[in-house]
């Protein structure tokens, strides 16, 4: 290196940039045209869930976890609830169970779907977009069919479930399971062995398994640089110990090895939906403790005893015990978790908010770390952040 | 695997299947490498626990996962309200580095050794630490006439625990 390229320029990218994924701001160090610095500066989208959360009652809350991370809305309320139910030391009845993972696994499709879609984008493959949004948008339907909302839907209870599935579902699910395979190998066909796609991603962002668990990552980042980590197996959660699926490892570390984990890992939710839809059979939704749940509607106009827990659980909500859990599920993005301390009265003490994107962001400076600075769109990109969920 | 913290640890907590080691501040760097060498070597989670009024104030909780086999150890290190102050953990978990940033910036907890200890998600001309229990959460005032702001702990209020 010459005399003359010795000196460094500091570029700042954000907080409004496309490629960022939200309001992201960097501060990047630049020798050249290659990055040897680089600060991550966030918050822009903090917005105090957590504390909020500490202001109402543990069935007001549920309203919270999709607004933090608003991909996978489905897996963000099972985080929640499960959460509680630990708490409160009781468990969802069976066909609640299945039907929250059958849920959960939905979500996930959707959101790796548009990771993949934008992030196609991102390096130029424009035609994707749209396809993985109409795929996406089957799944929104269903979404929308079960709880009345495409996103922020509040299906799920302390216990169990707002109300049983809709007339039709099981057919609407197979239909779009049965499809999402075939529509994933057309993708792939676009993709994998396309020589720009390879030449974007191969070598980018590289995360090593070490520097991978240094950081904390989860999710396809830890397994994309091999850290054999899925919550789902881990530490079973709702039910997911009794489903039969893979958890895909990459070896490379790169932006491709997380391509191709999330593919696969789409492939394996359908996987656990057709068990899912296998094992639904007829049952209670809702746990049949009155001091957590309400009462069902016909029992309100018959007992005394069910209107007064039904007002108790209005107006003043459920009463868990002291102490304090963790529980944690497998989002699209690592390890999602709850944190929650109960002081016994009707609110929670403190609701910390375990937010995956927040500790894989934190790797992003290592990730890309004597690469370009047009790698860096490529690296934000691969890690699938969501702002929401990093500023909480 | 208690027998590891053992003349570290001033106490344990069992709730749920979920054990808590109580740390007292000097040790925890000592009981963090501890942990990690025995294999618990994700740093899942640092926050803090605003007790207020209660003494001891504060608490800081590291949360962390052992992959092989899999398992869960939370350590809990007790701080008083006049000096919430406690070592960092960033040279044993690169990890804590924005954690404790975190945790600084909601609670005003100090990390003595971190790196770079500056708020990371409130502005950096923020007064005061938003997750204390002494700060106020009020809405904030609007131009529509007849609008009595109501803060939204008033909506359903706060009741005390039941007695069993």
């Amino acid at each position: 290196m010459n005399e003359l390229t010795r000196e460094t320029i500091v570029l700042n990218m954000g907080p409004h940039h496309p490629s960022t994924h939200g309001v992201l701001r960097l501060m990047v160090e630049l020798e050249g045209e290659v990055i040897i610095h680089t600060e991550p500066v966030i918050g822009y989208l903090h917005t105090g869930f957590e504390k909020e959360m500490e202001t109402r009652t543990y069935h007001q809350n549920i309203v919270f976890p999709p607004r933090i991370e608003y991909l996978a809305t489905m897996i963000e309320e099972h985080a929640y609830v499960l959460a509680v139910e630990k708490l409160l030391g009781i468990r969802a009845p069976r066909r609640a169970e299945v039907i929250r993972v059958l849920l959960a696994e939905l979500s996930r499709i959707a959101s790796h779907l548009i990771w993949l879609g934008t992030s196609a984008v991102d390096v130029n493959v424009t035609s994707l977009l749209m396809y993985c949004f109409n795929d996406r948008e089957r799944i929104m339907d269903i979404l929308e069919m079960v709880s009345g909302q495409r996103m922020m839907h509040g299906y799920m209870r302390i216990g169990g479930l707002q109300w049983d599935l809709p007339d039709g579902f099981v057919e609407r699910v197979r239909g779009v399971i049965d499809d999402v395979p075939h529509q994933l190998d057309e993708y792939e066909r676009l993709l994998t062995d396309n020589l720009i796609w390879r030449g974007r991603t191969e070598g980018v962002a590289v995360l090593t398994r070490e520097d991978a668990l240094r950081y904390g990552c989860t999710g396809p980042i830890g397994r994309g640089s091999g850290v054999s980590y899925d919550v789902r197996k881990a530490f079973p959660y709702g039910g997911y110990e009794e489903y039969d699926f893979d958890v895909p490892l990459g070896v490379a570390g790169d932006a491709y090895a997380r391509y191709l984990v999330r593919l696969e890992e789409m492939r394996q939710s359908c996987r656990i939906i057709r068990q899912a839809l296998d094992r639904l059979e007829p049952g209670p939704i809702l746990v049949d403790d009155r001091k957590v749940a309400l009462p069902p509607r016909r029992e309100l106009v018959r007992s005394m005893e069910a209107v007064i827990h039904q007002f108790k659980l209005v107006s003043e909500g459920l009463h868990p015990p002291v102490g304090e859990v963790y529980s944690a599920v497998e989002s699209p993005r690592g390890e999602k978790g709850y944190f929650i301390v109960s002081d016994g009265s009707n609110r929670p003490a403190r609701v910390r908010v375990r937010a995956p994107s927040f500790h894989n962001l934190q790797a992003l400076p290592v990730m890309i770390f004597r690469n370009t600075v047009a790698d860096v769109v490529v690296a934000i990109a691969s890690i699938d952040i969501v702002l929401g969920d990093v500023d909480r | 695997m208690i027998e590891a913290f053992l003349g570290l640890a001033d106490g344990e907590v069992r709730f749920r299947d979920e054990l808590t080691l109580l740390i007292p501040r000097e040790r925890i760097e000592e009981a963090l490498t501890r942990a990690q060498e025995r294999g618990f070597i994700l740093l899942t989670d640092l926050t803090a626990v605003d007790r207020h009024p209660q003494e001891p104030r504060f608490e800081v909780v590291y949360l962390l996962t052992s992959l092989a086999p899999p398992a869960r150890l939370r350590l809990t290190v007790r701080l008083p309200g006049a000096e919430p102050l406690v070592p960092s953990a960033v040279a044993v978990f690169p990890a804590a580095n924005w954690l404790e940033r975190e945790v600084f910036d909601m609670f005003g907890i100090r990390f003595p050794g971190h790196p770079d200890l500056k708020r990371i998600l409130m502005p950096d001309d923020w007064e005061g630490h938003p997750l204390r229990k002494d700060f106020p959460l009020v809405e904030e005032p609007v131009e529509f006439v007849g609008h009595v702001p109501k803060p939204p702990s008033a909506i359903i209020p706060k009741t005390p625990p039941r007695q069993a």
